[in-house]
């Protein structure tokens, strides 16, 4: 099959997902109990407040002309207003999301720089040091960036470097110092998980007949492990730094939660929290669209990189 | 080598993993039985906040001045009941939906895996949130239903594969051919094949259970339990900057959850490695 018509397919149900997962968030939000107005307003808003926040929400209309507008204001780019104040000239949902992509890049970009220059060399050294103490380490190490909880490990690192250390500036602040506990937090966990898959693919691929070759004409072994192993090593370990990329742009949320800083999963919980429904429904599409692009963007690299998968 | 060895020989950090988790399980059937203090009896007591170690308090004491290590027994009653129903409930689900979708395909698969991309098309923890949320207070029931909401997902992926992969064996068309009925082919010929991947997937889906939950409760949104070790963790981390036995505090969950998810990975590294002849050249 021509690589065109494999790619409109796979967008295809890639916008059937993604129009899936807003349809979903649509229905769980009106199954919700309680009135979102009470939440944005407060209980004791005088009417006039009320009412102009139900008809910024589109509230007083079906749900079926909520949903076709909701995809209106998709194609207009605005994604809709957010309605706090029920003013429908405020802040649009869009504005609030870029406000915050910037954080959630910049912490995704780094966290995945640590995790991918700390695990290759790990996962490599182990696979071509079998059983050898070395080994054991890379192993307890990825083990452990598995199982330790985020949850006590980011408060900790938090406390170590910014009460103990005074190296980094605390929660809440945002600048370039300020993003290297989070990153680190980000990245360990991360980490562990390509070291992992980059030792079990390694240690498959020194055992594949052309490295065999390599080796036996006579080539040197960094040039066998360089060229002729890890080039085959590195696909899935492109995958599972796509895939886990893609999880990071929609938002660390634990370690947002910890730092306090601001971003596309913090925005989101906040958002459900408050029950600001044209929020909530705006950031899931954003976090669809990322999810479902990268994971294409995944097949198609994997696709180029190994020709043997372009004919399946 | 393993195999020589026999049928259940299972390597050593799978016996380790095993035993991590009996220590898990046993920690939830016994722990508030053993537990040095009751703390289904509301006590406060500020004046005992955050103690050292003593004989007492082993562990010493949180922000209101209850035993840490009664409330770590107690989380662990908690979270043993949580992943394995919701562990139980998702497996199930899973190989069933995944068998049915693989074995008739056509329209059933098709619904299916729209599906399935709908609930992959953004990351887990956001659909449990978003169930929990849709209540003030939820309840271990809710807390249930929203990790089961995506958790079958994992299950039904590869137990559609695998099915794809065995409707055309020999054993299968001859069930066929003698007039076996869908049921039967599903429950004599198909799902026996697949229990040994699911069960796997179930040991590495208990740790995931465990981090899942702990994190809703982290977040101040987790199951209105008492004592949970997600809680506990929150807990620690608003008095993080007030005194030293604070840090033992949080670490002792932290620990905890660590254990549970480390046993859960090695015994599924090991099941894998036995089970799956595929994976066994590979580590």
């Amino acid at each position: 099959m021509a690589i065109g018509s494999v790619l409109v397919r796979r967008l295809g149900s890639g916008l059937l997902a993604i129009l899936g997962a807003s349809l979903l968030t649509f229905g769980f939000l009106h199954l919700v109990p309680g009135d979102p107005v009470d939440h944005l307003a407060g209980g004791d808003a005088p009417p006039g407040v009320r009412a102009a926040i139900e008809r910024c929400m589109g509230l007083d209309r079906s749900l079926p002309v909520q949903f076709v507008s909701f995809l209106g204001h998709v194609v207009d780019g605005t994604l809709g207003h957010q309605c706090k104040s029920g003013d429908p000239g405020g802040p649009t949902v869009a504005a609030r999301i870029a406000e915050v992509m910037p954080h959630t890049i910049a912490l995704a970009l780094c966290g995945m720089a640590v995790a991918v220059v700390l695990a290759l060399p790990l996962g490599i050294a182990a696979a071509l040091r079998r059983g050898s103490w070395l080994d054991t380490a890379a192993t307890v190490i990825s083990l452990s960036g598995i199982a330790v909880p985020q949850m006590m490990f980011a408060p900790l690192l938090l406390l170590w470097g910014f009460v103990t250390l005074r190296w980094f500036p605390g929660p809440t602040e945002v600048g370039p110092r300020a993003i290297v506990l989070p990153a680190i937090a980000v990245g360990s966990h991360l980490m562990a998980m390509l070291a992992r898959m980059t030792r079990s693919t390694m240690v498959e691929v020194l055992g594949e007949d052309y490295v065999r070759t390599a080796r036996a004409k006579g080539l040197a072994e960094h040039r066998v492990v360089l060229y002729h192993a890890l080039r085959n090593a590195l696909l899935p370990v492109i995958t599972i730094v796509g895939l886990q990329f893609g999880s990071l742009l929609s938002g660390a949320i634990i370690i947002e939660n910890v730092f306090s800083r601001p971003g596309l999963g913090a925005t989101l919980v906040e958002a459900i929290r408050e029950r600001n429904y044209p929020v909530v429904q705006g950031a899931v599409l954003v976090i669809a669209v990322i999810y479902v692009g990268v994971n294409l963007a995944v097949d198609l690299a994997y696709g180029l990189a190994d020709p043997r998968v372009r004919r399946a | 080598m393993t195999r020589a060895r026999g049928r259940l020989a299972l390597s050593p950090s799978a016996w380790l993993g095993a035993a991590m988790l009996a220590v898990f399980a046993a920690a939830g059937i016994l722990g508030p039985i053993v537990a040095p203090y009751d703390l289904s009896l509301p006590r406060v007591e500020l004046a005992h906040q955050f103690e050292a170690s003593s004989a007492a308090h082993w562990l010493g004491t949180d922000a209101s001045g209850r035993d840490t290590l009664s409330q770590l027994l107690w989380g662990a009653r908690s979270a043993l009941e949580l992943s394995m129903i919701v562990v139980a409930i998702s497996s199930v689900s899973g190989l069933l939906i995944g068998t049915v979708a693989g074995w008739f395909g056509g329209a059933v698969d098709e619904i299916v895996m729209r599906v399935v991309d709908v609930l992959m098309a953004f990351p887990g923890i956001l659909l449990n949130i978003a169930i929990v949320a849709t209540v003030a207070h939820p309840g271990v029931p809710l807390t249930i239903a929203a990790l089961c909401a995506n958790g079958w997902v994992g299950y039904a992926r590869v137990a559609r594969g695998q099915v794809l992969a065995l409707r055309d064996r020999d054993y299968v068309t001859a069930a066929v051919a003698i007039g076996a009925s869908h049921r039967r082919i599903m429950v004599r010929h198909l799902i026996p094949n697949l229990i040994a991947t699911t069960v796997v997937q179930m040991s590495f889906g208990l740790g995931g259970v465990i981090l899942i939950e702990a994190s809703l409760s982290f977040l101040g949104i987790g199951p209105q339990l008492d004592y949970t070790w997600g809680a506990m963790l929150e807990q620690a981390r608003n008095f993080l900057w007030n005194t030293d036995w604070v840090r033992v505090y949080a670490v002792v969950p932290g620990l905890a959850i660590t254990w549970v998810v480390l046993g859960a990975n090695l015994l599924g590294d090991g099941l894998r490695d036995r089970l799956d002849p595929r994976q066994r050249r590979r580590a």
